[in-house]
């Protein structure tokens, strides 16, 4: 059992991505207001984010770039499958944000209670 | 290399190469032609697959000429092939329906793109069902999903944009869940490969970061598969969508969802490991028969039908979660086909709902008053198709309920066979509600007349086949026990 | 728009360049950093700063809805031709190699920047697209 100082330090990466991961899902939860949903969710995304990149970390490693001299190569892959995911959240927002324009248009508001209220009668 | 040995990549690549071409058709009636015979296309590349399937048990294939694990490659086994038949066939079915259906619910000058989205959809969901690599999986979720969510907004009703931004809100947290489940694996194994990642993963199943993407996994095709409490995307989503578009989501979305839980439950992690450490399935099966219950229940005091189809739904993925929380070889097969039945079944409920909204303009119990004289054929497939959802003898829905209830029987579990009992009775009474105000009660609306052939005739077909395969049931027994076997669960 | 001398005569100045910084980014994808993405998001850059300071109207004389719709689709088509001809050569779906049959090293060459031409044309459409359709919106 390691003890509880070294496993909070030595996951610093980690622990980052759990509290922007929780940041992100209070903020969907508890915000009525749609555009700020939609920031929650892109916090969400970006702990996703940074819990890949932290695995293609590599202890003295430089950029995955033929060189001369070089050793060790951090590990590209986990790079190329966020720069696929940041595109992939690129046309979620964008499709998010197309949704809350035509929502402001057919409800006048883009605040949840009021949508509903209106979305009542 | 022959045409035949390229069947996998061709399954994906025809309806994503179509997908463009279609949005550069500027006619309605030319896109809606395209888009059809690249459905049908697509659907005849599934049963040629689907047909080598059963010869020779699993086809592989390297995309790019590069060999997994390095490359990313397509794997088919009885399982995915199964589900391609479903999806393609699905899409093949409800296209040619599109020309009258969209018409009345789209604007014609986004028409070219709502096809366009629906071929994007179904790449998509193919790609997931194909794929052998688990990021790619992920990206063909968001590349289904993200269609979907448009395809949702295009419903008339303004609820419909509100619907699809609560969808598309659930529905990234869902596949971000997914992806930090496949990370998580990633970060343990080294591997993007599913078959890979099932090798390695026994030496490394004991260690927190696996445990963690189990659980990351089944909670976010949970979300996906709108397992109660979940669900709550889908019966507005559901509601408000056009209905083609809600029969072909609700045939094939969700079963999605089903699939990569069973492929990442039995595959991946494996069984040993999923049920007997991890203990998922006293989740799968309380939180099923939740929601088969919740879900029934709620479908009855429905006012507008599909919603209530949407709800009943609910209580379906229920069945399938919780067969799937068996953990035996009856309850596998219970899920597989239940899979595979629900589809056609909500399929064809769903396009007579298509059928009464294009005549009615809306399907709410109101507009069903008498119907029965007025539109025979309509409310003769909505019957059968009830019939079904109930579970009859002869209808696919009593294949699936066998199966449920032997499987849990199977499993030592008497009481959830007699809740899933129980709860089919539910199903009754909702559906009786329908046929009673249809053949019982005087018309008071305005006069009318049968769907256009167009309409009608995918409708009867879907019908036909919940008749038909519940009577053959060789057939999707028979592959989906070869799933099973596998899969590699004890009898 | 801006009406502010240096913002107007340092965006015309810039916007060429920045173009010819995404084709740089473009072509040079397949030996160092960058490629079909990155370029096609730095071509929409380009078009993107014209409109915020000269003008949405102004940027849509010089490139069209209709254009920058087409090319979403056309690079999207031109990804997928490239893996049906690899295809129809005798290789598998996607196989750059088969592109050239007597040099496969070759053949890989054309196909990558091919395929990262695909993707810069759809990105740098769609991009453009989404900016139009929701500065746009409000006219209509």
């Amino acid at each position: 059992m390691t003890d509880p100082l070294s496993f909070l330090s030595g996951h610093a990466v980690q622990w980052g991505a759990v509290v922007l991961l929780m940041t992100g899902l209070y903020i969907v939860m508890t915000r009525g207001n749609l555009i700020k949903k939609v920031v929650g969710l892109n916090i969400v995304q970006t702990a996703v984010f940074l819990l890949y990149i932290s695995i293609g970390y590599v202890e003295d490693g430089t950029a995955p770039i033929v060189l001369e001299g070089a050793a060790r190569y951090s590990n590209p892959l986990p790079h190329v499958l966020i720069l696929t995911a940041i595109v992939v959240s690129v046309a979620t927002t964008s499709l998010a944000l197309a949704l809350i324009v035509r929502i402001r248009e057919a409800y006048g508001s883009i605040e949840e209670d009021e949508i509903r209220e209106r979305e009542s009668d | 290399m022959s045409l035949v040995q390229h069947l996998p990549a061709l399954q994906v690549a025809v309806p994503l190469l179509a997908a463009p071409l279609c949005a550069m058709m500027v006619r309605p009636r030319i896109a809606w032609l395209f888009a059809t015979l690249a459905a049908w296309a697509t659907f005849a590349v599934s049963l040629a697959i689907f047909h080598r399937v059963l010869d020779r048990g699993l086809i592989l294939y390297e995309m790019g000429g590069w060999a997994p694990p390095l490359g990313i490659g397509h794997a088919v086994d009885p399982l995915n092939a199964l589900l391609l038949v479903l999806v393609s066939g699905m899409a093949a079915i409800v296209m040619p329906a599109a020309r009258p259906g969209v018409g009345v619910e789209v604007a014609p000058r986004a028409q070219r793109l709502f096809f366009t989205l629906a071929l994007l959809a179904l790449t998509g969901m193919l790609g997931i069902a194909i794929t052998g690599d688990a990021f790619n999986l992920y990206v063909f979720l968001e590349v289904s999903s993200l269609a979907s969510y448009a395809l949702v907004a295009t419903g008339a009703d303004r609820r419909a944009t509100t619907a699809a931004f609560n969808y598309l809100v659930q529905g990234t947290i869902g596949a971000m869940f997914i992806l930090i489940g496949i990370g998580l694996i990633y970060m343990m194994t080294g591997t993007l490969n599913m078959a890979d990642m099932a090798v390695r993963l026994r030496e490394a199943r004991d260690t927190a970061p696996v445990q963690a993407a189990l659980a990351f996994i089944v909670v976010g095709a949970g979300i996906k598969f709108a397992v109660f409490p979940a669900h709550v995307w889908m019966p507005n989503a559901y509601t408000y969508a056009p209905s083609l578009v809600s029969a072909f989501f609700g045939a094939t979305a969700t079963k999605v969802g089903a699939y990569i839980l069973i492929r990442f439950i039995f595959n991946v992690f494996g069984v040993d490991f999923a049920f007997g450490e991890m203990r998922i399935g006293w989740a799968l099966i309380p939180l099923g028969l939740a929601g088969a219950f919740v879900g029934s229940l709620v479908a009855i005091w429905q006012d507008d039908l599909k919603r209530m189809l949407a709800y009943s739904s609910v209580a379906q993925v229920g069945y399938i979660a919780a067969a799937i929380g068996y953990a035996n070889r009856d309850g596998l097969i219970a899920a597989i086909v239940h899979v595979f039945n629900h589809g056609l079944m909500k399929g064809a409920l769903f396009l007579v709902m298509a059928c009464v909204i294009l005549r009615l303009g809306k399907a709410d119990m109101r507009s069903f008053r008498g119907l029965g004289r007025r539109m025979p054929v309509t409310m003769g497939c909505f019957v059968v198709a009830g019939l079904s959802m109930i579970g009859v003898p002869f209808t696919v829905g009593f294949i699936s309920k066998w199966y449920l209830v032997v499987g849990a029987l199977d499993a030592g579990l008497w009481p959830v066979a007699a809740l899933v009992v129980l709860s089919s009775l539910l199903a009754i009474v909702y559906i009786w509600r329908v046929v009673e105000t249809a053949y019982f009660r005087e018309a008071d609306g305005p006069r009318t007349r049968e769907a256009p052939a167009m309409l009608l005739a995918p409708t009867l077909l879907l019908t036909v086949l919940c008749v038909a395969f519940g009577v053959a049931t060789e057939f999707t027994v028979g592959v989906a026990g070869s799933a099973a076997d596998m899969l590699g669960v004890l009898p | 728009m801006s009406d502010n001398v240096i913002v107007r005569v340092v965006v015309k100045m810039l916007a060429p360049f920045i173009l010819l910084f995404a084709l740089y980014v473009q072509l040079h994808g397949d030996y160092g950093p960058g490629g079909g993405f990155q370029a096609g998001v730095i071509f929409a850059t380009g078009f993107i700063v014209y409109a915020i300071v000269f003008g949405v109207r102004r940027t849509i004389q010089a490139l069209p809805f209709a254009a920058v719709t087409a090319m979403a689709s056309l690079g999207l088509a031109l990804y997928a031709t490239v893996g049906f001809v690899a295809l129809g050569l005798g290789g598998a779906f996607l196989d750059y190699g088969a592109l050239d049959s007597r040099d496969p090293v070759h053949g890989q060459h054309v196909g990558i920047v091919l395929i990262e031409l695909g993707v810069g044309v759809t990105v740098a459409g769609v991009l453009t697209a989404v900016f139009y359709t929701f500065a746009e919106r409000r006219r209509r």
